[in-house]
């Protein structure tokens, strides 16, 4: 049971405080209501360029990561297709810095031409070194190329292509910091070694003053049901060949998720799981495999992804895949497989709460799913999965006219 | 109006109080040490129990290696798979992993599973029987996934560069071919694993929210197994660096970047200067704000990291610079990181950025003692390095109290480009 307190401060700005004193430090946690979805087609990337740009300097410092070193400190970022988080760590007397630097940087950034320049390039080496100079990276490019013709989780957080990112200006910087990084759209976690009344103090002393922005209201176009099975095949200078296939699955507070984050793995989570002994170590037909989903807040996809046995050939390893996929929607899966993936949730949970940090960063990610209570209500929902629900969910989401194939050839 | 423009009082971190929790230790009725860190909130455990078994003690290359891999591949009761399926039943996660010196298998549970988890963890160290099937498949899909690194520039680089320093006939140089897998033979996992398993020297680390009876539990488990009979056989190597200093080797020509690696010997935690280098190490490539970082990352553009770095080894070590740059600028790179070498040689780092530094690994040492999982690591650490807490506190003394003088001095004697091995690779 995770103890918060949550107030809202009048620019709209919602605050959260978790008090844990058995650490020195404290944790400040910062979500923005803006990841690579809300980008424009034209213009991918942009949510995770302008992360880097957040740490370019704020209207009144130049630099954000110095102060925060000198008191101690250390921070970090990350940007998804569905949010921006930012975070730091440092000894708890220290937490105001933390304040006047995360506050300065909402109020506004410095929009430094320098900065802009250099972190363009940094991203397209970013870029470069995760999806253009590895094998296999692109696949996901691919993947999410034809598994969605609508909606923005059509293309990948780190832009579509690397002109993407070269062309962005300084109107566009601006343009989306007015619009997305108002208090209004933001979360503030505070956590750690900290008593309530004085990050109350120091919210309303350092955030009271920012304006409130206007309330950005999604509206992203909705995928289409897919009522047909699509394929494409790619051919690449990589050693193995590799078979992904996708199917669109529920969205974040469905009950639906549930049921699938607990299906995917009874299919393909760990050394006993159905795909893994039937494919990997029975049929020998993969030399590793994997059965997952993205915890996307719309409607995400779930993924069946591995490399094939040298010399088994494409076809073999999709009808092996489908008749795992076909037992699934056939046939209950047992009462002990269930108990068994219900159990293994959660000790994750159990683990993940283990960190002030972690949990200051669950805090903001289910307030922006609409409630921060979710934290302490959610292992509830898996337990109350049933084999009848797996079946129903996979007979829904496994339909063959719901899939996406890719074979990744080896040239 | 708030202020804006003066930054908040701090308090130094450098000025705080720094503890170490001490472990609790207890040994079983065969002599195996048990260190134990009691600091967590929720009801989960980690168990870490320490071979030596590590690629220091085999004869022929990665028998340690699928040895540890193994271990969870079949007994004389248990198939593979019911292994697999007991421990993911409980919730529990069952890792197992080789370094040079070590072998460690790992498990993660909650505590009302721990009774159901222990023997099974003890049938694993003396009932594994290394099926000759499971031997094949893990042999195919190793050999598959080392084709497909065998493309990465970084997986390369990383090989070539230890093989460098150390030569290719010690632990820490050495890397796997295909023919390695080819040439593996079951019985040389067999008597591997008795020696060095089912007979080794074991330790163990307990770390989370222990329960009352655990070392009851645990004796009940281990206490009777033939283990820390026999005493490690001592092994020396010799390092044989490289005679040549300088690579560049295209592995893909269609590549976009190059992956650098920039690395000189050094000794290990030992040395009196070791914790004052990490100090300058730090300052040199050791952090976000460190030269190396402001310089090619935040300044030039060139890559989206770059990182120095001294390796986390037993007996010996190096003192590395690492990063993946765009390929048309990777020799820049090259020339800016011997540049921020001499900068250090020949100015005094100003007390400014002294300071700053200071504080950013106290608080950074403050942010990793949090938590019962990263105190024992680091208990675990000092253990095997054969150190006491007083490394950890003449570490932050050292950190409070090393001079600009002392950092250049260092860095004359330790930052000589002569002694560093250079490579690109494509």
């Amino acid at each position: 049971m995770i103890v918060y307190d949550r107030f809202v401060l009048d620019n709209g700005l919602r605050v959260l405080v978790h008090e844990d004193h058995s650490t020195p430090m404290a944790v400040v946690n910062i979500m923005y209501d803006v990841g690579s979805r809300d980008e424009n087609p034209e213009k991918t990337g942009f949510a995770h360029l302008f992360e880097h740009l957040m740490f370019g300097g704020s209207v009144h410092i130049p630099d954000y990561d110095e102060p925060l070193q000198r008191a101690g400190g250390e921070n970090n970022a990350y940007t998804t297709h569905d949010l921006t988080n930012y975070y730091c760590q440092l000894p708890a007397e220290n937490i105001e810095t933390a304040f006047w630097l995360e506050s300065d940087r909402m109020l506004s950034l410095a929009f430094g031409e320098k900065s802009l320049l250099v972190q363009k390039k940094v991203v397209c080496e970013e870029f470069k070194e995760h999806y253009i100079n590895k094998p296999y990276g692109d696949t996901w490019h691919k993947m999410r190329e034809l598994a969605y013709t609508t909606h923005p989780y059509r293309w990948m957080t780190i832009g579509k292509e690397l002109s993407h990112v070269e062309n962005a200006n300084s109107d566009d910087v601006k343009h989306f910091f007015f619009k997305h990084y108002r208090p209004i759209n933001a979360i503030l976690v505070v956590a750690g070694h900290v008593q309530l009344e004085n990050v109350k103090r120091l919210a309303d002393k350092w955030f009271g003053d920012i304006p409130m922005g206007e309330k950005y209201h999604r509206k992203l176009p909705a995928e289409p049901r897919q009522t047909e099975a699509r394929k494409s095949e790619v051919y690449a200078n990589v050693p193995l060949d590799a078979f992904i296939k996708t199917w669109h699955m529920d969205a974040r507070l469905d009950k639906g998720y549930y049921v699938m984050d607990l299906a995917t793995e009874i299919l393909g989570g760990g050394g006993s799981s159905r795909m893994f002994q039937a494919l990997v170590k029975e049929r020998q037909l993969f030399s590793g495999l994997d059965c997952y989903h993205f915890g996307s807040i719309d409607k995400g996809l779930v993924a069946v992804e591995g490399k094939l046995v040298k010399g088994v050939a494409m076809e073999t390893a999709a009808k092996a895949v489908d008749e795992e996929i076909e037992k699934i929607m056939a046939t209950p899966v047992s009462a002990l497989e269930l108990e068994k993936v219900k159990n293994k949730t959660e000790s994750v949970i159990a683990f993940e709460d283990m960190g002030v940090m972690s949990r200051a960063n669950s805090l903001a990610m289910y307030e922006l799913l609409g409630d921060a209570q979710l934290m302490n209500t959610e292992l509830e929902k898996y337990h109350e999965v049933t084999t009848e629900d797996i079946q129903q969910s996979c007979k829904e989401v496994f339909r063959n006219d719901n899939s996406n194939t890719l074979f990744y050839h080896s040239k | 109006m708030t202020n804006r423009t003066n930054a908040p009082e701090i308090i130094d971190a450098v000025d705080m109080k720094l503890l170490l929790k001490p472990y609790e230790h207890f040994t079983l009725d065969n002599g195996i040490p048990v260190y134990s860190i009691d600091a967590g909130a929720q009801d989960v455990l980690m168990l870490e129990w320490v071979f030596y078994a590590g690629n220091w003690y085999e004869e022929k290359n990665i028998v340690a290696a699928t040895t540890n891999f193994m271990l969870k591949n079949g007994t004389t009761q248990k198939k593979a798979f019911a292994i697999n399926e007991h421990f993911e039943f409980h919730g529990a996660y069952l890792n197992r992993s080789c370094y040079n010196e070590t072998a460690i298998i790992t498990l993660h549970c909650l505590n009302k599973h721990l009774v159901e988890l222990l023997p099974v963890v003890a049938e694993l160290m003396t009932e594994s029987i290394f099926p000759e099937e499971e031997l094949a498949i893990y042999k195919q899909n190793q050999k598959q996934r080392l084709e497909v690194n065998l493309k990465k520039c970084d997986f390369i680089a990383n090989r070539l560069i230890d093989e460098y320093v150390y030569g290719f006939h010690h632990p820490y140089g050495r890397y796997t071919s295909t023919l390695d897998y080819d040439q593996l033979e079951r019985d040389e996992l067999v008597s591997f694993y008795k020696k060095f398993y089912t007979e080794g020297k074991c330790l163990v680390f307990v770390a989370g929210k222990p329960p009352a009876d655990l070392a009851k539990q645990l004796n009940h488990a281990f206490g009777h197994l033939p283990l820390n009979k026999k005493a490690v056989p001592e092994i020396q190597y010799n390092v044989e660096p490289a005679g040549i200093k300088k690579y560049n080797i295209i592995n893909d020509t269609a590549g976009v970047q190059g992956a650098i690696r920039i690395a000189r010997p050094i000794f290990n935690r030992h040395h009196p200067d070791f914790p004052k280098v990490q100090v300058l190490n730090n300052i040199f490539g050791g952090f976000f704000g460190s030269r190396l970082m402001s310089n090619i990352r935040e300044d030039k553009g060139y890559t989206y990291g770059i990182h120095s770095y001294m390796q986390n080894h037993i007996h010996a070590s190096a003192w590395m610079v690492s990063t993946e740059a765009g390929r048309d600028v990777c020799e820049a790179t090259i020339e800016e990181v011997y540049k921020e070498m001499a900068i250090l040689c020949n100015e005094p780092v100003d007390s400014e950025e002294l300071d700053l530094v200071r504080n950013y690994m106290i608080g950074s040492l403050l942010g990793d003692l949090d938590g019962p999982f990263q105190v024992i690591a680091r208990w675990k650490s000092y253990i095997l390095n054969n150190l006491t807490e007083t490394y950890f506190y003449n570490s932050i003394q050292t950190v409070r109290s090393i001079t600009a003088e002392e950092l250049q001095s260092l860095a004359k004697t330790y930052l000589n480009p002569e002694a560093f091995y250079e490579l690109v690779v494509v």
